[in-house]
C-alpha cells in the first residue's frame, strides 16, 4: 500500500442504477442496518428477564410513535433481508442467475417483502385490538 | 514431516487459510434463520398487545426458549460473518481493520452470550 489514492474501478457515481445492482447494495445495507439494530434484541430480553416494570417501559418505548416508524424499517429491512437472501442460497445453487429470470425474482422478492411486512404489522394491530 | 503434498495440503485452503468455512457458515446460518426470523417476526406481533405474564409462560415453554437460543445464536453469528465482509471490504488501514475484526468478534459473541443467559434466566427462574 505504497501509492495512497489510486483510482478505484469501477467508478460507481458514473454508473446507471440498475435494478440488479440496486437490489444487491440494499441487500448489505438492510444486512448493516439488521446487524447494528441486534443489541435491540438483548435490550428487550434484558427488559423481559428484569421484570414487569422494566418490561413495561419497553413496551412503551417501543410503542412510541417515532421507535414504531424505526421498527416498521426494520421489519421491512429484515424480510427484504430474508427474501434476497433466499435468492442468494438459490444462486448459489446455479438456478436463476439469467438476466431475465434474475429481473423477474428481484421484483417478486421486493414485493413478497413488503406483503410480509404489511402481514406482520396488520397481525401487530389486530392482536392489540387496534388501539392505536 | 507431514507426507501431505504442498497442493494436499493448499487445496481449498485459499490466501486466508480457513477454506470455505466463511461462506459456509454465512449459508448455515441463513438457512437456519429462514425458518427462525419468520417465527420470531410473527410471535413478536402477535406479543404487541399481551401482558408480561403471557411474554414470560411463552419464553418459558422450552420448545419457545430453545428457538429462542437458536434464533439468537444464529442472528449474532450471521451478523458477525457479514460485517466482517464489509470490515475487509472498506477498511484498509490494516491495523483498523484487525481492530474492528476483533471488535466485531468480542461484541458479538457478548451479545450472544448475554442473550443466551437472560432467555434462560427467563425460562428457568422461579
Amino acid at each position: 500500500m505504497l501509492i495512497k489514492n489510486r483510482p478505484l474501478s469501477p467508478h460507481l457515481q458514473v454508473y446507471r442504477p440498475q435494478l440488479t445492482s440496486v437490489l444487491s447494495i440494499t441487500h448489505r445495507g438492510t444486512g448493516m442496518f439488521l446487524a447494528f439494530s441486534s443489541p435491540v434484541l438483548v435490550y428487550w430480553l434484558w427488559a423481559i428477564a428484569a421484570g414487569a416494570d422494566t418490561y413495561a417501559s419497553a413496551q412503551a418505548l417501543f410503542g412510541s410513535s417515532f421507535v414504531r416508524v424505526i421498527l416498521f424499517f426494520w421489519s421491512y429491512s429484515l424480510f427484504y433481508h430474508l427474501c434476497n437472501g433466499i435468492r442468494h442460497l438459490t444462486w448459489d445453487m446455479g438456478i436463476g442467475l439469467d438476466i431475465a429470470t434474475l429481473y423477474k425474482s428481484g421484483w417478486w422478492m421486493v414485493a413478497i417483502s413488503f406483503a410480509l411486512t404489511v402481514a406482520t404489522w396488520v397481525i401487530g394491530y389486530v392482536t392489540r385490538g387496534g388501539s392505536g | 514431516m507431514s507426507l501431505r503434498t504442498p497442493l494436499g495440503r493448499a487445496v481449498g485452503l485459499g490466501s486466508a487459510k480457513e477454506g470455505v468455512s466463511h461462506w459456509w457458515w454465512q449459508r448455515v446460518t441463513s438457512v437456519a434463520l429462514i425458518p427462525l426470523s419468520l417465527w420470531f417476526v410473527f410471535s413478536l406481533a402477535s406479543l404487541v398487545g399481551a401482558d408480561y405474564q403471557t411474554v414470560v409462560d411463552w419464553i418459558r415453554s422450552p420448545i419457545i426458549a430453545a428457538l429462542l437460543i437458536m434464533f439468537v445464536i444464529s442472528t449474532f453469528y450471521h451478523a458477525q460473518l457479514g460485517v466482517q465482509v464489509v470490515i475487509e471490504d472498506y477498511i484498509h488501514t490494516e491495523w483498523l481493520k484487525m481492530a474492528s475484526s476483533l471488535a466485531l468478534s468480542f461484541i458479538t459473541a457478548f451479545l450472544t452470550l448475554v442473550a443466551v443467559v437472560l432467555v434462560l434466566r427467563v425460562a428457568l427462574g422461579g
